[in-house]
């Protein structure tokens, strides 16, 4: 018997039926749903004889095209999730005033904002930039993927794995209730003993190190593959700005990982790094965290700003204004991101010399911002502005971010900070510069290039919808928390006393409840356009009359690419192309020397998974045989040399012919 | 189109709503806060000289050059003019530097070390004036205020005299939390085995609030406390129901405090342990554990403060920068952590 317990402890750890949160209604009616639509999928799949193709074509693929796809399903599948716990936080908070204690116990919606943050930041907007590169970059520079195509497999199924980490947590276990950055000492072993912070922990580790090898991967590629003729500031605007933001990724990750690490040795190895006795110290956790964490919101930003520069000048019909100060201007914003990350705690007590610094450092940063908001404008100046869909997001961009920066900039003030730190004013700027900027910076982006990936245009109606309730709701969702929080009212909270803010977080309810509209309507959007493919189909590969080299493919580009690799003479090498009449070449095709599909990217990321789920649990066995497995695996894949192979000139010859009998049908 | 219209309206909305509505940090009671506040007026006006023409531009442009409207001039080989560009870094450059000496100044003028020299825009303060000191300590999930110089303490209450001002030495049992009262001052942080400091006076009669403006777990949406601006003969009567009425605050009764609880009612405690403070602040609250001031003392020999950097005497300089004070006095001591040199 009692070698029975032990074995059973030994590998389960501190897993057990206990674990599964059986009493809790809210869960097991998620839960419920969940499995239901889940095993839906599975049926699904099966019925079409999908999964072929899906293991083939798609999860084991190392093209970019697709691996961006996926990042970008994987972002709207955590938006579904993250943005059900925004609506439950808002139902509560709508709800619990004078006496009521809402629907939520404080060990519920202390989670919920917790992992409302990892999930968004981490698994929304993250994979959605990401994806957008992916998809993008190597079009644009006119080259055949990126420079590590199964390493860019290998990132995106460990940032999977690190969300697929976190969904588990609602299941099995809790997650962290701590906020999104899991301060210390709220964090530690005594402040946190049960395994939410573990989650945290290894869910951003294991997306982590994905992460980190794609902004590797996109520098190498940015730097090293582009198509001969462009140099770098003949470059298209997007690609320097992805060029900037995989530049903070390489930079500030290994800062995450490396703070994450030594919060998990104070947790599992009685380390006193951040403790608060043994010489441990939280501010160096909260100085680290944000060192990364700063530099984080300008990756999420960078992308977007490319995405509009793109936009404006494409349905303005004219140039960019000002391509070499926008080029400046991004760089000098990825330098300065790194100087102004205290202004996150200006209230943890540095001193009125510090504080005033990296206030300062903060406002400098806006010259830079403004000035590509000014070129922008001035792009659309004395253009011819088309209203598509992507143009319609710009600029309610345009205005959006404005007003979020400017809160940002007040912010910065070291003193006005000290009334407004943590207050729902903090929380209404960020995510008006995160929904404003970030995310209507997606949507644009996915707007415009999904005719590009798919063959077909979104439909505009849908698409309108989405915009409108996307844009009146997050205004009528945030603008009262600006309010609340002149009120002085602080965030976190789960119940209130005085019913005289209640009204402000109605309207804050509805606008919640607006943007949900917004979400609908862009799935349905999804859905009738295919339904409408035919009618709304791309025939010539350049829908928009755009400026860029992506715009020379078809529409979806050719596994390859590129028949022959482009050579470039001027920015917007596309309008330049199409300027002095460009043809394209009928015969003479190559084979072209392709990378092979492999399984070792969702294999390893797996079993990467698995280590991170026995580290939560403490299942030894587990860790050590998965983490055996990984290395092994590793070691293995760089012993396969069977990595490529060749498509046939005639594949490419029929492939290209069929491209050119169609160009010359509806051209 | 009438899109532009309505949502320029909409932006301004927040604007009109900045007069009223019981918006305490821009209406405040207390002479800090209310620099504050109009710190945040004078910023949010200079940056609408750039916002403002901003917004306006999106949607006048957006209007005007719409692809149907051909009677607009349209360029499209133009994208470049050095003296639009000198505008466009030029002035938002100019405000950043206005703003940007208005944030050195008033960061120091404003900051929480600061002695306060002034009781509000009439009345300045000597500069060895003494304040009346309160110890601060964030419990789970309660506030304790010790009044060293009246040997009381109170359990989420605290009480002031008006136009008198207060130095609050601030510290917390085990997790960070943040002193914050919006009628008074901006907040800072308390955080275990640090000392902040605040600097404030309220300048109004009154009931505010005050609660803790970082989450720091389950019981933190009811980790508020009443705080009241009083007369100083109100003050002095308050200082002796305390006294009446209250128990004894020692280390066994503290450790009993520093127990995980929620909504703790007010209480008075009518004398406070000497040491009390002190042994908080230093994590040596429980019988026989080394203070961490001795810890850190520890392996300097001879008697030298090794390793510099103490100052002594520095009260009138004004309180030093540093959460990292060791010491509960008020003498702006800091101290570097000795271990290097064991």
């Amino acid at each position: 018997m009692q070698d029975k317990t032990d074995l059973t402890s030994l590998i389960f750890g501190r897993l057990s039926l206990e674990s599964i949160p059986y009493h809790e209604p809210i869960l097991v009616v998620t839960f419920a749903i969940a499995a239901l639509a889940g095993l839906g999928l599975l049926g699904f799949i099966t019925y079409k004889q999908f999964w072929g193709t899906l293991w083939h074509d798609w999860i084991t693929s190392i093209d970019h095209k697709k691996i961006g796809i996926m990042y970008i399903i994987l972002a709207f599948v955590m938006l579904l999730r993250g943005f059900s716990d925004a609506l439950m936080m808002r139902a509560q908070q709508a709800m619990a005033f004078a006496g009521s204690e809402g629907f939520l116990p404080p060990e519920h919606y202390d989670q919920l904002f917790t992992v409302h943050g990892v999930i968004m930041i981490f698994f929304v907007a993250m994979p959605m930039i990401v994806g957008i590169m992916n998809f993008v970059v190597p079009l644009q520079l006119g080259t055949r993927d990126v420079a590590f195509p199964f390493l860019n497999n290998f990132s995106f199924w460990m940032t999977a794995a690190g969300a697929g980490l976190t969904m588990v947590s609602l299941f099995v276990g809790e997650f962290g209730k701590t906020g999104w950055l899991a301060f210390p000492p709220l964090s530690g072993i005594q402040g946190s003993p049960g395994v939410g912070v573990d989650y945290y922990i290894w869910s951003l580790q294991i997306a982590g190190v994905g992460t980190l090898l794609s902004g590797i991967n996109f520098m190498v590629t940015i730097i090293k593959n582009r198509a001969p003729g462009m140099t770098l500031m003949k470059m298209p605007i997007f690609t320097w700005t992805a060029l900037c933001t995989n530049i903070l990724i390489v930079a500030a990750f290994p800062i995450l990982t490396v703070v994450l690490a030594m919060l998990s040795m104070d947790r599992m190895l009685d380390t006193h790094f951040f403790t608060n006795d043994m010489g441990g110290n939280m501010m160096m956790y909260v100085n680290l965290i944000w060192i990364w964490g700063h530099p984080e919101v300008y990756i999420l930003i960078l992308p977007a700003f490319g995405v509009f520069s793109e936009v404006v000048a494409t349905f303005s019909g004219k140039r960019l204004f000002g391509y070499t100060s926008m080029v400046y201007a991004t760089i000098v914003i990825t330098v300065l991101s790194y100087l102004v990350w205290l202004h996150h705690f200006f209230t943890m007590g540095a001193g009125a010399s510090v504080n005033a610094f990296f206030g300062i450092t903060t406002m400098i940063i806006s010259i830079p911002t403004g000035a590509k908001l000014f070129n922008w404008l001035f792009t659309m100046y004395r253009g011819r502005i088309r209203f598509e869909l992507p143009m319609m997001w710009t600029v309610s961009f345009m205005v959006t971010f404005t007003i979020g920066g400017m809160t940002g900039v007040l912010l910065a003030v070291p003193p006005a900070d000290f009334v407004l730190h943590n207050s729902l004013f903090l929380v209404a700027h960020f995510h008006n510069v995160i929904i404003g900027g970030v995310l209507f910076g997606m949507f644009a982006a996915i707007n415009y290039w999904f005719p590009k990936a798919f063959g077909y245009k979104l439909d505009d109606y849908w698409g309108k919808w989405s915009f409108w309730l996307w844009t009146i709701g997050f205004y009528a969702a945030f603008m009262p928390l600006y309010v609340l929080g002149l009120m002085g009212v602080t965030r976190r909270m789960n119940h209130f006393d005085d019913s005289s803010l209640q009204i402000w977080f109605v309207i804050a309810a509805i606008g919640a409840l607006m943007i949900l509209g917004g979400i609908v309507a862009s799935i349905i959007q999804f859905v009738v356009s295919y339904r409408r493919r035919d009618e709304l189909r791309d025939h010539t590969g350049d829908i928009w009359d755009g400026r860029t080299l992506e715009w020379s493919t078809s529409s979806p580009p050719p596994q390859y690419n590129f028949a022959f690799t482009p050579v470039v003479y001027d920015n917007d090498s596309w309008t330049d192309m199409k300027k002095h009449g460009y043809e394209r070449p009928r015969d003479g095709f190559l084979p072209i020397h392709m990378p092979k599909n492999t399984a070792a990217g969702f294999v390893l990321a797996m079993l990467s998974a698995a280590c991170g789920f026995g580290l939560v649990w403490h299942m030894w066995p587990l860790v050590g045989v998965s983490f055996v497995a990984l290395i092994g695996g590793f070691i293995i894949h760089t012993f396969n040399y069977n990595r490529d192979y060749h498509i046939p000139a005639e594949d490419v010859t029929r492939i290209e012919n069929e491209r050119s009998q169609q160009l010359d049908r509806y051209a | 189109m009438s899109f532009p219209r309505l949502r320029y309206g909409l932006a301004l909305l927040p604007l009109t709503l900045l007069g009223g509505c019981g918006m305490v940090v821009m209406d405040p009671s207390g002479d800090i806060a209310s620099q504050q506040a109009d710190l945040i007026i004078v910023s949010t006006l200079l940056m609408l000289i750039v916002i403002v023409p901003v917004i306006f531009l999106t949607f006048y442009f957006a209007w005007r050059y719409r692809k149907n409207n051909k009677t607009a001039a349209y360029h499209p080989e133009w994208d470049h003019s050095t003296k639009l560009e000198l505008v466009i870094w030029g002035v938002p450059l100019l405000i950043i530097i206005a703003l940007g000496l208005i944030t050195w100044i008033s960061t120091h003028k404003l900051d929480p070390y600061r002695p306060l020299d002034r009781i509000d825009a009439d009345r300045p303060l000597a500069a060895d004036h003494e304040p009346l000191n309160v110890q601060v300590v964030s419990l789970d999930w309660k506030w304790l205020f010790i009044y060293p110089e009246q040997g009381v303490a109170s359990i989420n209450e605290l009480v002031t005299p008006v136009d008198v001002p207060v130095r609050f030495h601030i510290t917390s049992s085990s997790t960070m939390n943040s002193f914050y009262i919006p009628a008074l001052a901006g907040q800072i942080y308390s955080m275990p085995g640090m000392q902040t400091t605040l600097n404030a006076v309220i300048n109004e009669p009154g009931e505010y609030q005050g609660f803790s403006a970082n989450y720091s777990g389950a019981g933190f949406s009811d980790m508020r406390f009443k705080y009241l601006g009083v007369s100083d003969d109100k003050f002095d009567a308050w200082v002796q129901k305390a006294k009446k009425q209250g128990g004894t605050l020692n280390r066994s009764e503290y450790l009993q405090l520093a127990q995980p609880s929620t909504a703790t009612p007010v209480t008075y405690y009518s004398t406070v342990a000497p040491d009390l403070y002190h042994a908080i602040l230093n994590r040596c609250v429980v019988e026989g554990k080394m203070c961490m001031d001795q810890m850190m003392m520890m392996g300097k020999g001879d008697g030298e403060m090794a390793g510099g950097a103490i100052k002594h005497g520095d009260k009138q300089k004004g309180g030093h920068s540093s959460a990292l004070n060791m010491n509960s006095d008020d003498m702006g001591r800091k101290q570097t952590n000795g271990q290097d040199d064991e």
